[in-house]
């Protein structure tokens, strides 16, 4: 979450103190991302030094110090609501390195490790639920992010579920332990070109980790 | 006292080596106003188990319960009785009579228990508007939306004076939205009106709605959620 373009974003609408903006921000995202107050003030000293907001006058950023938005932050902020987000190398994903290296501990019940995710899962999508319960419709924001985290947890779900399909079907033709064989013999060997990718999930999740 | 209650039921379909396994010793209770759903890969024995919960079929053995009565103590006709009074099923097609109006096919089944047409439409009406489709209550199934349809199914199942709503994948033919929809009529209708739910279903958002998950795999609940705390865990600011 880009908290510099979230406070263009409010100062778009006309000036504002720091304060408000806080507390507009929390508003606006649903309070589901927590904003520290000295993020805020930081952020907005930035904005200034670098042309794309400016202040009622000098001294420190404070609750009472109004903001406004320049020309150039303008451009800027349309700049950055257009540009998608870079989503072209896979994120670093503990669950699937957890549920990939189940397949080779000895003696793991690889579907009761699934499981034991997709319960998790199941549990923090109906918290985010319950959320809902009570929606009148009046905080689109909020149900927006709710839904967006539900997208998202939903995912991970519909991945374990198809993990699971796959290892079962693995197992029944016995394709894994040919796999876990020829991996035990060779981790980096390229025999198959088709697993290229998740050599370099293994590797960059190594390098990172 | 638990509306639902399932005892070790198994059922099992053919003989010998043709034997099919269904259901191995499930146990499941569903308490008063509470909404359970039952996630699992097709072919893990959800719709057998819903089947068996709406005394549709019985089980080869465990017994199950409705409202404190085991089912295999009663007759046939009583049986039959406690699927027209005490049972709302909704389906994923609907199962709406298409030479119905959304009025007639929700007080269908009272009249068929023997109440009067007139005191049959009033409560069908009533069960129409208490779901938002009082304006269509005139409508025949072909001229109302997939949503309007389900809603008017569930209508259906919620009428007269049924405390148990059996629902096989209640939202698979609707869009995102109205499947939404869907689940947050059957919570409302446990939270407000006292009823139970089992909602099978093999989509998590949409079992998020529940109260419980409980996740069959080859026949067996193999687990279950704990009861979830409140959601302002999610919402805690970290100041």
């Amino acid at each position: 979450m880009s908290v510099r373009h979230a406070m263009l974003a409010l100062l778009s609408e006309g000036p504002k103190y720091g304060l408000q903006l806080r507390e507009e921000f929390e508003a606006r995202t649903g309070e589901i991302w927590p904003l520290n107050v000295g993020q805020v003030y930081t952020t907005l000293q930035r904005l200034e030094r670098d042309g794309l907001a400016e202040s009622d006058g000098s001294g420190e950023a404070g609750p009472q110090k109004g903001f406004r938005i320049t020309a150039e932050g303008e451009q800027e902020l349309a700049r950055w609501l257009r540009t998608p987000p870079d989503l072209s190398s896979p994120p670093r994903d503990e669950l699937v390195m957890k549920v990939l290296v189940a397949l080779h501990v000895p003696d793991t019940d690889v579907h009761a490790v699934i499981q034991a995710h997709r319960r998790y899962l199941v549990e923090l999508m109906q918290q985010w639920t319950r959320i809902k319960e009570d929606d009148t419709g009046s905080d689109l924001s909020m149900l927006l992010a709710v839904d967006a985290e539900l997208f998202r947890l939903d995912s991970v779900v519909r991945w374990l579920d198809a993990a699971e399909a796959r290892v079962k079907r693995a197992a029944a033709d016995g394709a894994m332990t040919r796999a876990d064989q020829a991996d035990r013999a060779d981790p980096a060997s390229p025999q198959n070109p088709t697993r290229a990718p998740l050599r370099r999930h293994w590797r960059e999740a190594r390098l990172r980790g | 006292m638990s509306m639902l209650e399932l005892r070790e039921v198994s059922k099992s379909y053919g003989q010998g080596s043709a034997e099919v396994h269904a259901l191995h010793e499930v146990s499941l209770t569903a308490g008063e106003g509470a909404m359970v759903a039952v996630m699992g890969p097709s072919g893990s024995g959800k719709s057998t188990l819903l089947t068996i919960a709406g005394t549709l079929e019985d089980p080869t053995s465990g017994e199950v319960l409705i409202a404190g009565q085991p089912v295999s103590s009663l007759s046939r006709n009583a049986k039959a009785r406690l699927r027209r009074r005490v049972i709302g099923y909704v389906f994923q097609d609907f199962n709406l009579l298409p030479g119905l109006t959304a009025a007639e096919n929700v007080s269908l089944p009272l009249e068929l228990d023997g109440l009067s047409a007139r005191k049959a439409r009033v409560a069908g009406l009533r069960a129409l508007d208490r779901l938002g489709l009082g304006e269509r209550a005139g409508h025949y199934p072909d001229q109302l939306s997939g949503g309007e349809r389900q809603r008017v199914a569930i209508a259906r199942a919620m009428v007269g004076e049924r405390r148990l709503l059996l629902a096989d994948e209640p939202s698979g033919a609707l869009d995102s939205v109205n499947a939404q929809a869907v689940m947050r009529l059957l919570h409302e209708a446990c939270k407000d009106a006292g009823m139970t739910a089992v909602v099978v279903t093999h989509d998590a958002q949409l079992a998020s709605w529940a109260d419980r998950v409980v996740f069959l795999r080859d026949g067996r609940i193999t687990d279950q959620t704990a009861p979830a705390p409140g959601p302002e865990s999610l919402l805690t600011p970290e100041r």
